[in-house]
């Protein structure tokens, strides 16, 4: 039989208010004697210090072998108790902690029976506690490599602290350069720091860093394994470039004859060649051929490239590269898609000329875009003298997305500065809120504002071309209420800037699933806590940062990136961590290898071994929800701390069928 | 359990400890006062509910079972709850086979931000077992309630 | 052999006689037959329903009934009349205790409408249930060179039914194609003509009919192709009193695109009710 100390907490008035507390101790000891309880004492404030030493003194003088706390929710104080068993010897798992404060005294008015109901409860927790066993935690080493998935500013920051910190990283990234969408802006907001002025050091850094190896033009396949253990198989896509001989001089793209529309770091707006560079600073330098594109494979003919070349870099039979990777840790930081704005019909985008997006302006802005810099018409020549931009396309919208894209409102002020110093042209904005937050956006705002941008506050009905009177043929006609003041607008522009809604990436739930995570209904990756732990996941070991986990700006990817990096850091330091053993086990004799529990976990934790024909669970893996425990129709698998013994004695416990009816009435 | 002739039930809920759990903690740091028949069992996850749980309660004295967790799609386990679900219905209509009304066992999804909702629902299932009278399942003397204290009487003593 | 349940409308009888006619001539061409309602009533339009929902709904429901008792799909060529019996069968549907109010006034005349029925306009008839293609293998005087602008108007898409596209629809534009026209790239297709505010609000009306016609033919279109009475008759018969309120000079004709479709498929004018428009479309059929 054990021995079990009952603590009945007063928590000053806020459980002894409503529950007799005394009573409750001596009920303890008296009627629950017969089941163990050698001693049931009331305190004031049980988590105090000297709370504390009257456990830890009963355990060691009265030799208890089980504790039950009544006091507040074992969220605040569970492991407070269990500490102080820990250090007077008793196994942690061994002290249970059932509320009757914020599940009794606080929601209960009538004093007996608030009473009576915390008997039963500490009737219900001596009973669970009996069926509990001594736990370890379990310890798993961690591998010190990390797998970066992404290179974006994210991706990229994350990987230069695990590698400044003497660790090494490998950077998957799936187009043929690092940069991510930052590189494909002009400026930044709200410094208007050129974009590439500081993205690409940080891009050479991570590119020559001798921890980090960049892995680009390639894609992750396969992740097996759990934290600190990971295997990774990433899919080296052919280059069709031998990179220990190619030196990045250009020629083979200068020379090659084949054009065609730069989709992807172009935004459509230029074009590139079939063999290629995304963008002059591209990291590493190495170009790739698109080989769908290029007329050798096409028809057989050209090789100018390989021609030309020379280092003879050029290697047409070359094929794709599967590797494995170790990893302890992995970060995702795949980034975000934007709003394919055809959708919005009536927006004209597609059918109107001169009605472009965010990302298509950002390549007219920079200096290394289609238009070397200069905001031009699609005419390539004419300079717009009044320009529109329409901020929550596909955001806000319950009819595309509901949520807000954070950086849209910061990006239509940044475009309308850019639009007036380089052009003089009218600007208007079209908004619903002005939504600029953050350290020295309103100031911006307040800039934008007093450079003569007119701003109106109403959701763009639509943009059309039919033109009512001379002053509006041959322009885009932007029709709005301004809601201040209640008014229907015609405002005649040349161009119409379209602030499209950030999105996940089209292939993010397939991404997701890849690595055993999850994603919300709007398809952002889920991280452990909104508010206390955003760049962790639910899976231990693989972390999230930047817009893979929703809209953010460039800071707050960063310092999402930083934190990753942080976490995984920790863990590498650690070398190993412990995992809390709530974890289910299955009991070899007693399987029947009906693998019911198999597709029950989302952790892919259940493995079913063929040879013996027996279901085992990877304790690692494990997450402890208990869902196969309850399914195993043999009652094969077992969960610890929440095992059916301890749950149907704390149900006998509660409805008070263990108690000694004839001990001496309270 | 208390002097006055109305029946009070006595219900067992069970909750989750990541959603469901925490909304009881929320009505109470709210002090939002709910009927005082539920006795709390906190679980993993809803997908830890074995029936049987829910068969040893209402055998054992037990005249309503509360099951709670996380709204659909948002479970700390991902899909757990959806497990639950599959389970809680296949159960009532088992305990409906043996004689048990259907709405002695609730299931009811509470995000740990819905304190209040948790009281409301507490109360409210409170009232409707209430109407339906004491389960005493099992009572009686040759019931298998009986019979089980007798034998566990003589292995305790 | 397709066949429908056909419901003309009030203004087929009279003003838009024409697009009466036209419809049973290109249909019979076509090999679709349209079975008259028998003893069909008014829709109700647009005022009805902002008097007494409840017995506007039951007007139209009557026809509903009436057409299903024959087992057909119904067709109408009015928009306004298929908006009505479209969202009539929508909200019966949905709420059960209108449908039992209804049908508990219809069980007077023997009538019950259960909602196991179609409801199509005749443009949607023609471009989707018929298509292109078939028409297109029928065609036998195509009208080359002729630019239309393809008036959708609005009643024919908004409120929308299912998830077609609203805010740039395409199928009167391959119908057009298909008899050999021209649809040019009419900006305000799916803009509304004013309806019945050309009687209750007058400026406002002819301001909407205005924009229209300008920007049909600033767009290059010959003739403005419509599929409802109401825009037809805002369209052509205004033309005058737009040019009077606003200086303008705008002429151009506007035709059902029965008419047209009748023309390409070799069905004489005089059966088609050309010649007998306000705004003469002869100049630009002449070519033909």
């Amino acid at each position: 039989m054990e021995k079990i100390g009952v603590y009945v907490c007063h928590c000053g008035t806020n459980i002894a208010g409503m529950v007799d507390v005394q009573e409750v101790a001596e009920w303890a000891a008296s009627r629950l004697k017969v089941r163990g309880v050698v001693i049931g004492r009331e305190y004031k404030f049980m988590c105090s210090s000297l709370g504390q030493e009257l456990i830890e003194k009963d355990i060691k003088e009265l030799g208890l072998t089980r504790v039950v706390v009544a006091a507040c929710s074992p969220h605040l104080h569970e492991n407070t108790f269990r500490t102080a068993c820990k250090r007077a010897g008793l196994n942690p798992y061994l002290c249970e902690l059932v509320s009757i404060r914020e599940q009794v005294s606080w929601v209960h008015t009538d004093k007996d029976v608030a009473t009576a109901k915390a008997m039963a409860v500490v009737s219900g927790g001596v009973e669970r506690v009996i069926h509990q066993v001594p736990l370890e935690p379990m310890k798993v080493s961690i591998h010190p490599d990390t797998l970066v998935v992404g290179g974006g500013i994210a991706g990229i920051q994350a990987a230069l602290e695990i590698a400044d910190a003497g660790y090494k990283v490998y950077l998957v990234e799936r187009e043929p350069s690092i940069g991510g969408h930052m590189a494909q802006f002009d400026k930044t907001f709200p410094t208007l720091d050129c974009a590439a002025c500081i993205l690409t050091p940080k891009m050479v850094q991570a590119g020559t860093h001798p921890n980090i190896e960049l892995l680009t033009w390639s894609e992750v396949e396969k992740v097996d394994g759990y934290v600190g253990n990971f295997t990774a198989t990433i899919r080296k896509r052919a280059r069709y470039v031998k990179t220990d001989l190619c030196t990045g001089c250009g020629i083979c793209w200068e020379k090659c004859p084949k054009k065609v529309v730069d989709d992807v770091f172009e935004a459509g707006m230029g074009t590139r060649k079939a063999v290629y560079t995304p963008f002059a600073q591209a990291v590493p330098r190495y170009p790739v051929i698109d080989r769908p594109n290029c007329t050798y494979f096409l028809k057989g003919t050209c090789k100018a490239c390989e021609k030309f070349c020379p280092t003879a870099a050029i290697d047409f039979t070359q094929e794709d590269e599967l590797i494995t990777v170790e990893v302890g840790n992995i970060i995702l930081a795949i980034g975000y898609d934007t709003f394919d704005a055809h959708r919005i019909a009536q927006y004209g985008y597609g059918r109107l000329p001169n009605v472009i997006t965010s990302i298509e302006f950002e390549r007219l802005c920079n200096a290394s875009g289609p238009t070397n810099g200069e905001i031009l018409l699609k005419d390539g020549k004419t300079k717009p003298k009044a320009v529109g931009i329409v901020h929550c396309v596909g955001s806000r919208d319950k009819n595309y997305n509901e949520y807000c894209s954070a950086i849209c409102c910061m990006q239509g002020l940044k475009f309308a500065h850019l639009v007036h110093e380089r052009t003089g042209a009218e600007v208007y904005n079209f908004y619903i809120d002005m939504r600029t937050a953050f350290k020295g956006y309103e100031e911006f705002y307040q800039r934008v504002l007093e450079e003569g941008t007119h701003f109106i506050r109403g959701k763009v009905a639509e943009v059309n071309n039919a033109a009512r009177n001379k002053d509006e043929e041959g322009k885009l006609i932007v029709q709005v209420e301004d809601t201040l003041v209640g008014v229907q607008m015609r405002i005649p522009l040349d161009m119409v800037i379209l602030s499209v809604a950030l999105e996940p990436r089209h292939d993010a739930k397939e991404t997701a699933k890849r690595f055993g995570l999850s994603c919300s209904a709007d398809g952002w990756f889920i991280e452990k806590h909104p508010k206390l732990d955003p760049v962790a996941t639910m899976t231990e070991g693989i972390y999230i940062a930047g817009c893979v986990q929703g809209p953010k700006d460039i800071p707050a990817t960063v310092v999402q990136g930083a934190a990753a990096a942080a976490r995984a850091l920790g863990k590498i330091h650690a070398k190993e961590i412990a995992l809390e053993p709530f974890r289910a086990s299955v009991t070899e004799a007693q399987c029947s290898g009906c693998r019911i529990c198999n597709d029950l976990c989302p952790f892919n934790a259940i493995l079913f071994h063929e040879d013996k024909m027996v279901s085992e669970i990877n304790a690692a893996l494990c997450q402890g929800c208990g869902t196969c425990v309850a399914a195993c129709p043999a009652g094969a698998i077992s969960g610890t701390g929440f095992s059916n013994e301890q749950v149907l004695a704390q149900i006998e416990g509660l409805l008070l069928l263990n108690v000694d009816k004839n001990a001496v009435p309270v | 359990m208390n002097n006055n002739d109305t029946f009070e039930p006595v219900i067992i809920g069970f909750t989750c400890n990541w959603c469901s759990y925490r909304a009881a903690d929320l009505a109470g740091t709210s002090r939002t006062k709910y009927a005082p028949n539920v006795r709390l069992i906190r679980l993993m996850c809803s997908g830890r509910l074995d029936p049987t749980f829910v068969f040893k309660a209402l055998a054992n004295g037990a005249d309503g079972v509360m099951i709670t967790g996380c709204h659909p799609g948002e479970c700390h386990y991902i899909e757990q709850n959806y497990k639950a679900l599959r389970r809680f219905h296949l159960m009532r209509r088992t305990l409906q086979g043996l004689g048990v009304e259907p709405g002695r066992v609730k299931l009811v999804w509470a995000s740990a931000a819905e304190g209040a909702k948790f009281a409301r629902e507490v109360t409210s299932f409170v009232e409707e077992v209430r109407a339906l009278g004491p389960l005493n399942w099992g009572a009686g003397e040759n019931g298998p309630v009986t019979a089980y204290h007798s034998t566990r009487q003589e292995a305790l003593a | 052999m397709k066949e429908y349940a056909y419901f003309p409308g009030c203004s087929l009888e009279k003003l838009a006689v024409s697009y009466h006619t036209s419809t049973l001539e290109t249909s019979k061409k076509l090999g679709v037959k349209l079975k008259e309602l028998d003893d069909w009533n008014c829709c109700g339009s647009t005022a009805y329903f902002h008097i007494d929902e409840l017995l506007a709904y039951t007007l139209t429901a009557r026809n509903l009934a009436i057409a299903e008792k024959t087992g057909l799909d119904v067709v109408a060529p009015c928009s306004a009349c298929f908006k009505n019996m479209f969202f009539t069968a929508v909200h019966m549907k949905k709420d059960p205790d209108l449908a039992e109010h209804i049908n508990f006034a219809l069980e007077e005349d023997d009538l019950n409408f259960s909602g196991n029925i179609r409801i199509r306009h005749v443009l949607e008839m023609f471009a989707q249930d018929i298509g292109a293609e078939e028409i297109k293998s029928k065609v036998t005087h195509p009208l080359e060179g002729i630019k239309v602008a393809p008036y959708y108007g609005c009643q024919i898409l908004r409120p929308r039914k299912d998830h077609e596209e609203t805010e740039n629809p395409h199928y009167f534009e391959e119908l057009l194609s298909a008899i050999g026209a021209n649809p040019i790239e009419y900006s305000l297709k799916t803009r509304c003509c004013g309806g019945s505010l050309i009687i209750s609000s007058r400026i406002a009306a002819l301001s909407m009919v205005r924009n229209l016609l300008e920007c049909a033919i600033n767009q290059g279109a010959d003739v403005i192709a419509t599929a409802c009475p109401m825009c037809q008759v805002n369209l052509e018969c205004y033309q005058q009193s737009v040019n009077q309120e606003f200086g303008t000079q705008l002429s151009i004709p506007i035709l059902y695109f029965t008419q047209l479709l009748g023309l390409a498929l070799g069905v004489p004018k005089k059966k088609l009710g050309i010649g007998k428009e306000l705004v003469s479309a002869s100049p630009v059929l002449a070519a033909l």
